[in-house]
């Protein structure tokens, strides 16, 4: 099961950029996320783990993935290592100066589930495209802050 | 030198005694993350659209290290509270992190079921099994009252009845790990459990023949009234709660030389207020 869903957000690709390139942000703004845990050294880019768990229905669900893609100020995509398998990914794309989109996409599935697995992946879409959803408002909402806070120091600078 | 007949009759036993044997012992390695991972679909269907299961505090389950996991056992001889566990384990730590569970062995050696559940890690009810698991660094989910808690009328529901088993306790001494309590409450409701049956049991000698202190009486689909669950029945769709409490560790807690008799009060008193707590967020039965 492949979603995909995006907003605009009133500030550059870059802020965007440093938001989701911070993994202390992903509790902040992530629906569903209860865990979102930097394992190993390297606390971002390529190759930098995190054990993730979402909330979907009874079950908490998730484990370790790797940053697999890491284009600055572009794309990120992850893949699971272990746990569910899923794959996700952010793209940001400057839609005119000062305002960008922000697409995340996110697959799922259950190898070897059989109609159980399919029924399950039909099942869990609504969960997972609400909280995909309530995650992008909240980044937007988060960055958008963000954007106004520095705009605010620049014109304080000015003075 | 035997006759034909009586010779016959001892091969035979010896064969059966031999199967018997083989189902009821406990490989680690017969455990299985690939049939774990293509069953969780139907659990996860399960425990979300019929039983609207919730775990909580997972996390309470150390990370990196065994533990023995000590719940409360309930539904009868359909588990349902265990399968969601189950699911909550493996979906929260991923099926690659080992994790066994005891269990009778009547439900061990079933033709069918025992297969899948010596896949899931399950195995046999024996110290020895728990104690390979634990070395081996999985932790391992037990249920001191067995057979005379998960046959507990329904409305004791909220009632911890471990009939004074400690073993798990010197368990947890010997292997130097940490207890876990896991509380759980709705299984009781899955079926109108009636009694326990215990003096028809005893009467019957089944003690004895099959380590069954109860025969359990219950009005249970699709069977209406139901003795002895042998055959297991259809669960009622009660919504279960299932907690985990924050690790018991014995030497911190109760000194270097822990009073078994203190513990078990302590665990058993824990567990009571935790399910007392779940009890109280319950306002209709089945429904929750």
């Amino acid at each position: 099961m492949r979603l995909n869903e995006s907003t605009p957000v009133a500030a550059p690709a870059e802020t965007v950029w440093r938001y989701l390139a911070d993994p202390e942000n992903y509790l902040r703004f992530m629906s569903g996320i209860t865990h979102w845990e930097v394992v190993g050294d390297r606390a971002n880019g390529l190759g930098a783990r995190y054990r993730i768990l979402v909330r979907v229905g009874a079950a908490e669900v998730g484990g370790l993935v790797e940053m697999v893609e890491w284009h600055e100020p572009f794309d990120i995509a992850w893949h699971s290592v272990t746990g569910v398998d899923h794959r996700g990914r952010w793209r940001i794309r400057e839609q005119h100066p000062g305002r960008c989109r922000v697409e995340y996409r996110f697959a799922y599935g259950v190898v070897g589930g059989g109609p159980a697995g399919v029924l399950t992946e039909l099942a869990a879409a609504p969960t997972v495209r609400g909280q995909m959803r309530r995650t992008l408002r909240q980044l937007k909402r988060q960055v958008e802050h963000e954007q106004r806070r520095l705009e605010a120091e620049r014109r304080r600078a000015s003075r | 030198m035997p006759s034909a007949p009586t010779g016959l009759m001892a091969k035979a036993s010896g064969f059966v005694r031999e199967r018997a044997r083989r189902r009821l012992s406990a490989r680690l390695e017969d455990r299985d993350p690939d049939f774990i991972r293509e069953a969780l679909p139907v659990l996860w269907l399960l425990s979300t659209f019929y039983f609207r299961a919730e775990v909580r505090d997972l996390g309470n389950v150390p990370a990196d290290r065994p533990a023995l996991l000590v719940g409360n056992h309930s539904g009868g001889n359909v588990i349902v509270d265990t399968f969601i566990f189950s699911l909550a384990f493996s979906t929260y730590f991923g099926v690659e992190r080992p994790f066994h569970q005891l269990a009778h062995n009547l439900a061990i050696a079933w033709p069918l079921a025992g297969g899948m559940l010596r896949k899931s890690g399950t195995m046999s009810a024996s110290p020895e099994h728990a104690r390979d698991a634990l070395a081996a660094g999985a932790p391992v989910l037990v249920y001191p009252g067995g057979d005379w808690e998960t046959h507990r009328p329904s409305w004791e529901s909220d009632r911890i009845d471990f009939a004074g088993r400690k073993g798990f306790i010197r368990l947890a001494l010997e292997a130097g790990v940490p207890i876990v309590p896991v509380v759980s409450i709705g299984g009781q409701e899955t079926a109108l459990f009636l009694s326990r049956g215990a003096g028809l049991a005893k009467a019957l000698r089944l003690d004895r023949l099959a380590r069954l202190k109860v025969l359990p009486i219950s009005l249970a689909l699709p069977w209406g009234l139901n003795v002895g669950d042998f055959a297991g029945h259809v669960p009622l769709p009660a919504k279960i709660t299932i907690e985990v409490l924050p690790p018991i560790e014995l030497e911190r807690d109760f000194g270097p030389d822990p009073d078994v008799e203190e513990v078990y009060a302590h665990v058993t008193a824990r567990m009571q207020e935790a399910l007392d707590g779940l009890a109280a967020e319950r306002r209709f039965p089945v429904i929750g």
